[in-house]
């Protein structure tokens, strides 16, 4: 396929390592930031190629997984109802609440539809108009102008039996969060692409100036995360800290200003919980007031819920980039994909979720890494 | 999660008072909003993310990446020597250790 394939292209990775290699002098850290990110670079093994000198830790941006538990249970309060039909993207089937999952949820007999778009919610809805259609918006800022969009589109059509359960948050707020820990490892960062095509990158602009940290936007594929790599290693050899952008095909400094207008019109910045960190202030999204009719929280009035998570899972400092999976004494044991106890296990973008899935269960001196080069495609 | 992926526009057209089209991505068409890429046409690329594009993929730029970096493995490819002792072999970190 055009702009993929040729983005995972073994010379030019190879081509790129050897630029990595001649460049970096000294040890470095660097986060990518993006769940999808985390992904690809276990997925093709980019961080066993990487020279020594270079860590790769994963950040916070798998908006699945730092949903927090009770808005989980939240979800599933509402999806039992009987009035209720309860859409939801794939992703969020499997994440276990206290007590179970959406799909047994579903298996309960529960109406639970998963869908592609948001947009699809507009259909069913006007198809039931008997019955409450409520949607689980949750994601990043690359979600936000599509869920932004349903609502947008719901109170236009007039169309009442429509509601959306909110749980969206921001990106650079956790960056923020993850500089001003005193237990803070990253020096520089590889910025989320998808993110910035809707945001831009300004806001990135002025977090990289006032922590004199290097952040590069970058791509998703191995040719973009190498390139990525090579240019925040180039920046911190050089004592630079700026916002450079790799990912330019598809990513302009201002982002999506149609989408970004729409984006502003439906939402305001909040504080929100992140399930396994805690809440950050001004770190996610909630309905502006014109638009509150749609909010299922204050619809369906399920109450405060009262959560606990499993004292052994450290998902918390994984997702700042301190620990490591394999640094848990739960990890691939009690703790795994079928039966998650944090954050960071419950989606294929978690990085223990991913880790468990690429078989990293050896930290990195004790495993092999021949075989992964050649894997490209 | 974030998960977009890059597809070609193949029709142009308006539903439910929204600016939509198929794009095909690979062997496979799927219908996308179009609304926050008000500036794209037909054969255009665009990087969809839950079924909007959320962004137009510029040719030009990818196309000048692309060259870039194929340059650049070139010149890599280029700097790999021969044989073992030949003539002007470039020695590069860490090529000792290995």
């Amino acid at each position: 396929m055009k702009y993929l394939d040729e983005y995972r292209d073994a010379g030019l990775a190879q081509g790129l390592l050897e630029q990595i290699r001649s460049a970096q002098k000294h040890p470095w850290v660097l986060m990518e930031v993006c769940g999808g990110q985390t992904h690809s670079i276990v997925k093709f093994g980019i961080d066993d190629l990487l020279p020594s000198g270079i860590e790769l830790v994963h950040g916070p941006g798998c908006p699945v997984c730092v949903t927090p538990l009770e808005l989980i249970d939240k979800a599933h309060a509402i999806a039992s109802r009987t009035d209720v039909i309860f859409c939801s993207f794939g992703d969020m089937l499997r994440v276990p609440g206290s007590e179970c999952d959406l799909l047994t949820v579903k298996s309960r007999g529960a109406d639970v539809r998963v869908v592609y778009s948001p947009l699809e919610c507009l259909k069913i809805a006007r198809k039931h108009p008997d019955k409450q259609v409520v949607f689980f918006a949750i994601g990043f800022e690359t979600t936000a102008p599509a869920n932004a969009m349903l609502v947008w589109r719901a109170k236009q059509e007039g169309l009442e039996n429509v509601s959306v359960l909110v749980s969206h948050v921001l990106v650079p707020p956790a960056i923020e969060a993850i500089l001003d820990s005193p237990w803070n490892r990253v020096q520089g960062f590889l910025g989320p692409g998808h993110v910035c095509a809707i945001m831009g990158f300004r806001e990135y602009e002025e977090i990289s100036a006032r922590f004199k940290v290097p952040i590069v936007i970058t791509g998703f594929e191995p040719v973009d995360l190498l390139e990525g790599v090579l240019m925040a290693v180039r920046q911190l050899e050089e004592g630079r800290a700026e916002v450079e952008n790799q990912y330019v095909r598809a990513v302009m400094r201002d982002g999506n200003t149609a989408a970004r207008r729409i984006v502003s019109s439906v939402f305001e910045v909040c504080e929100r919980k992140w399930r396994g960190v805690g809440p950050i202030p001004q770190s996610g999204y909630r309905l502006r007031t014109e638009f509150e009719a749609f909010d299922a929280e204050r619809r369906f009035d399920v109450g405060a819920i009262d959560t606990q998570e499993p004292a052994v899972c450290i998902s918390g400092e994984v997702l700042r980039g301190i620990r490591k999976p394999h640094d848990c004494p739960a990890f691939a044991k009690e703790c795994t994909p079928a039966h998650p106890l944090g954050a960071t296990m419950v989606s294929s973008e978690g990085a223990c979720a991913a880790y468990y899935l690429y078989g990293r269960h050896l930290k990195p001196g004790n495993r092999s890494t021949e075989g992964k080069a050649a894997q490209t495609g | 999660m974030c998960l977009g992926i890059p597809g070609q526009v193949v029709s142009l057209e308006s539903a439910g008072g929204l600016r939509m089209g198929k794009v095909r991505f690979g062997g496979v068409a799927r219908e996308v909003c179009l609304e926050y890429v008000p500036e794209v046409a037909l054969g255009d690329y665009v990087v969809v993310h839950a079924g909007f594009a959320i962004s137009r993929v510029d040719e030009q730029e990818a196309a000048r990446t692309y060259q870039l970096l194929e340059e650049m493995g070139q010149l890599t490819e280029l700097d790999e020597p021969d044989t073992e002792t030949g003539p002007g072999q470039v020695e590069r970190p860490g090529e000792k250790a290995r």
